[in-house]
């Protein structure tokens, strides 16, 4: 398969991502679709690396993973505190940091 | 040793004296004064010393200069710190030191109960050294400094009881008016320097007559401009308002600087530049006229006034009309002896008024000082020396020199032939003030305080008081203080007055018209290069001259006499009689309103005006206010972005991704 | 073959991708997201990239996800009301765009390196092996870097989701909420928005003295379809 249809793949994803962050309220589903597009960006680059024949790109996509879990961690623990605090879990209401 | 190292030692004492009194103003006490006449002193020795070294020089090399480093070099300025050590600077500084050491002397006694008295004698020092480098200056830069630090030394000194709000006020009238005199200087040396590129005195001398047509407009505007800052220094109309006012300061210094020294310096720098004001001969008529105007004015003002220092403050302007008129016309060696014998008599003149008004205990007002004639003879004695002097009597230094310059106008013909025999109405007028002064102040009954003073008691007033105004002031420093001195029981008082009386009497010896011309071929040199110097009426007309000179200080003592003394009901009725006339001179012909109407209020709306529309609304509330809130609005704008909200913030990112790869599409393809 | 599954696993992971996006229950949405997880594997896989495939399903959708799922359990949250703002249509209108520019670039322009079948496959490309050869030599300090950066987010995943003294009583944090507090101080609810806070628990009292619903259902289990923490939060 030529590498230019992982690519279209991977771009649909990332774009279906992108929507979701734009669209959605609930912060979870806001973290779930961050990470839509970080498998998309993981992706292309494990494709390019199939093309190019240096594992530098899956390296890459490994770290990326890494960084994913870590952000995917912290932001559930800023939501789970927000939780607790019985404050509506849902971003437009969260606007206090405002000019 | 070369005459210039003489001439920067001449100015080192002044300087070391001043700083050394200024630091040490709370610890010196009484050595304040010994420390300031003492440099002076050095300094008058210095000053010899340049003249012997000059002397020893043949006449052709008596123009030396020096340098000590270069100020403001550069791309065409020449402004060195350099000197001029050449007979007429040295003449000057043989005066200005000379008379200056006895004055410090009579202020050490004078001042002795006064509360500021370092710091008296610090101005004094700094004043003296402004004065010495004015008159030695090789460069108009040099000049102007000098200039302006005199004018900075007298507003220090006329305001130095400065707690009295009479004197303060003087002090910055005196300055104000000076400024305008440095501005005339300031711009006459620049159009100067336009066309001859060089601001060096004996640059400007050898250059003008290239530089320049004969009385070609702009050397007469800049002469024009020159005499502008010669008559704000010297109290020439129409900027003179200053020198009667500058009688609040302490009479030593009306004595040294409204006397002497600084109101000579115009007179100084007409005789310094003669060079172009012979080759713009408009300037010296314009030079020559108002100074006939000055001396008549100020005598007939001086008729009328009944504040004794404000008298001699008249009559000081009124000889300095001689002196600036005499310059202007071509004699210089009679404008300089005249300044010279004007030093000396004036001083004493001054430090006799100093006397009287100690022993009134600070009252000034003729109309209520008499009969001191017993009380204070050695003060009378010297009083008399100066008034004769001032009149022009034989055989005093003052009767020669004002003749010598009324000989030369006469001789020079045509209209100055006119400005003489209105110095020799002047010189009526003159021995009319003077002798009124004096018949008033020591003839007629003995006031009160001359009374006690008789008794051996000198008379202190109970509560202070500002002679002008008559309001209380405390005894505390910025107030004269409620001790006075006079010269009969002050040895240095005593001792400085005499040395003047004994040059007043004897000064005139060095210009006997047909016996010696000391003066004239000691100052030959630095008139080598004019037309006029050379003109010397013969020793028969001088002899005239001197006999109607003579004739009519007589007169004038003469009528002083009989309006004052036999006949004492002659003033007041004359006054009834004469009535508008009276009040014009009284209200010094109107002057001070005149300038007030015409510069002062214009200026002061004007001031109004800026700061209210200006300031107000063009900087304040347009520019500045403008600026803050077109910077406001569009911070507010800017900041409507800033919704909080996440969804938007990611929508621009996303947005802003889109637009940019849309740009590398479309610049890629 | 690698064709079919190749279309097979692109299919199921656009789905995945649409079905997080779409889904109203977030519980839903990270079960569609696991399987997009997996189609990506298999994607993986096709590309010769065993270990990361592997580490796709251990890691991400084994470790991450399951975390995900229980947080989605704990904090629940169910159908939001998607209110009318301008981002329901113009969210989805961005990224179109950014997907059309994307597919330009690939498809239009011609990028040379995407038409060809690419480098010749080596043996021992994407083995475990290799990768752990290349994380200990070339890229040694990312993987230090990544491995202090998890450090980092676990410390603070702890510190942020920590209780500050045992189970919160209602009433002490009903206290807590009546202090004045300066503003931005403080929780978001005690230093900014105290007034909001407190009208909500006065209306709340309103409601239990009108014999509504006792505060303990407020603190619903996620998954509630009626969503009432979304609701009564709203009201603040």
């Amino acid at each position: 398969m030529a590498i230019g249809w992982y690519l279209v793949v991977s771009a649909v994803i990332f774009s279906t991502g992108a929507a979701g962050v734009l669209t959605r309220r609930n912060p979870l589903v806001i973290l779930l679709c961050l990470e839509l597009m970080l498998n998309a960006a993981n992706l292309a680059l494990v494709a390019f690396a199939r093309m190019h024949g240096g594992a530098a790109g899956q390296v890459f996509a490994l770290i990326v993973m890494v960084v994913a879990a870590c952000e995917v961690t912290v932001g559930l623990g800023l939501i789970v505190a927000i939780y607790r605090r019985n404050l509506p879990i849902d971003v437009d209401e969260m606007h206090e940091l405002n000019g | 040793m070369s005459p210039t190292t003489w001439g920067w030692l001449v100015l080192l004492f002044p300087m070391l004296g001043s700083v050394v009194l200024g630091i040490g103003y709370r610890r010196l006490g009484r050595a304040a004064g010994w420390i300031g006449t003492v440099a002076i002193g050095l300094s008058f020795a210095a000053a010899v010393g340049a003249l012997l070294a000059l002397l020893s020089r043949t006449p052709a090399h008596r123009e030396v200069s020096s340098t000590l480093w270069d100020y403001a070099v550069s791309d065409g300025l020449d402004a060195k710190l350099s000197i001029l050590v050449d007979p007429l600077s040295v003449f000057m500084i043989l005066v200005v030191s000379g008379v200056s050491t006895l004055i410090h002397l009579y202020s050490v006694s004078y001042m002795a109960s006064d509360r500021g008295y370092s710091r008296y004698f610090a101005y004094l020092n700094y004043f003296v050294l402004s004065m010495l480098l004015l008159v030695l200056a090789g460069n108009f830069v040099l000049l102007i400094v000098g200039w302006a630090f005199v004018g900075a030394a007298s507003y220090m000194l006329i305001s130095f009881w400065y707690r009295r709000t009479t004197a303060t006020r003087a002090g910055i009238k005196a300055f104000v008016i000076n400024v305008v005199g440095d501005v005339g200087l300031v711009i006459g040396t620049f159009l100067l320097f336009e066309h001859t590129g060089t601001v060096s005195f004996l640059g400007n001398f050898a250059l003008v007559q290239r530089a320049f047509a004969h009385n070609d407009t702009v050397l007469v505007i800049a002469c024009l401009l020159f005499l502008v800052g010669a008559f704000a220094k010297s109290a020439q109309v129409p900027l003179h308002t200053w020198l009667p006012d500058a009688m609040e300061g302490p009479t030593p210094v009306s004595s040294l600087i409204h006397a002497a020294t600084m109101v000579t310096a115009g007179v100084y720098l007409i005789v310094r530049l003669h060079p172009l004001f012979e080759w713009a001969p408009t300037a010296a008529a314009v030079g020559a006229i108002v100074g006939c105007a000055t001396l008549l004015i100020a005598g007939t003002i001086g008729l009328v006034v009944t504040d004794l220092k404000r008298v001699i403050a008249y009559s000081t302007m009124s000889q300095i009309g001689y002196m600036i008129m005499g310059a202007s016309a071509g004699a210089y060696s009679a404008a300089l002896f005249h300044l010279m014998s004007h030093a000396f008599f004036k001083a004493l003149l001054f430090m006799g008024a100093g006397s009287v008004i100690g022993a009134m205990g600070g009252e000034q007002s003729l109309n209520r000082i008499s009969g001191f004639r017993r009380a204070l003879p050695f003060t009378f004695l010297c009083f008399m020396i100066g008034g004769l002097a001032l009149s022009g009597m034989p055989p005093f230094s003052g009767w020669l020199s004002k003749d010598d310059i009324i000989a030369y106008l006469d001789y020079r013909g045509g209209a100055f032939a006119v400005l003489g025999i209105l110095g020799y109405l002047g010189a009526l007028i003159t021995g009319l003030y003077t002798f009124r002064m004096i018949f008033r102040a020591f003839w007629g009954k003995p006031c009160p305080e001359a009374a006690e003073l008789e008794q051996g008691h000198l008379h202190h007033a109970d509560v202070p008081r500002n002679p002008a105004t008559g309001e209380e002031e405390d005894t505390d420093v910025g107030f004269p203080g409620a001790e006075h001195h006079i010269a009969e029981r002050e040895p240095p008082m005593k001792v400085a007055m005499a040395g003047l009386a004994i040059l007043t009497i004897v000064g005139g010896v060095i210009q006997l018209p047909g016996v010696d011309h000391t003066l004239t071929n000691f100052l030959a040199p630095t008139f080598a290069r004019s037309s006029l110097a050379h003109l010397e009426p013969s020793v028969a007309s001088d002899y005239v001259g001197l006999a109607i000179g003579a004739l009519i200080a007589g007169a004038a003592i003469a009528i002083a006499y009989r309006v004052w003394v036999a006949r004492p009901q002659t003033a007041p009725r004359l006054q009834a009689r004469f009535g508008a006339l009276h009040t014009f001179l009284v209200n010094k012909w109107y002057f001070d309103e005149a300038i007030d109407f015409l510069i002062v209020r214009p200026s002061l709306m004007f001031g109004r005006l800026a700061e209210s529309v200006l300031e107000r609304v063009v900087i304040g509330e347009g520019l500045t206010g403008g600026v803050v809130s077109a910077v406001r609005a569009g911070s507010a704008g800017v900041r409507r972005a800033q919704t909080g909200a996440l969804r938007f913030y990611a929508a621009v990112v996303v947005l802003g991704v889109a637009v940019v790869a849309f740009y590398f599409l479309v610049s890629s393809s | 073959m690698s064709v079919f599954f190749f279309f097979l696993a692109s299919i199921i992971a656009i789905a995945g991708a649409f079905g997080v996006v779409m889904l109203r229950n977030p519980f839903y949405s990270v079960l569609a997201l696991v399987c997009h997880l997996i189609a990506l594997a298999v994607l993986f896989l096709l590309l010769r990239a065993e270990f990361v495939a592997a580490a796709q399903v251990v890691v991400y959708a084994g470790a991450v996800m399951v975390l995900y799922l229980f947080v989605v359990a704990y904090v629940g949250g169910g159908d939001e009301v998607a209110a009318g703002t301008a981002l329901r249509i113009l969210g989805p209108l961005f990224a179109l765009a950014v997907a059309i520019e994307l597919f330009i670039a690939m498809l239009g322009s011609g990028l040379s390196g995407i038409s060809g079948k690419g480098a010749p496959y080596v043996l021992g490309f994407g083995t475990p092996a290799q990768i752990g050869r290349l994380f200990l030599t070339s890229y040694l300090l990312p993987f230090e870097v990544a491995s202090l950066l998890l450090l980092v987010a676990a410390i603070g995943a702890v510190v942020l989701a920590r209780r500050r003294r045992g189970l919160e009583d209602d009433l002490e944090l009903e206290r807590r909420l009546r202090e004045p507090r300066p503003a931005y101080t403080g929780t978001l609810a005690e230093g900014a928005g105290v007034q909001r806070v407190l009208a909500a628990i006065a209306a709340t009292e309103q409601l239990e003295r009108g014999g509504g619903a006792g505060e303990r259902d407020r603190r619903g289990l996620a998954g509630s379809p009626a969503g009432t923490s979304d609701g009564d939060g709203q009201e603040g």
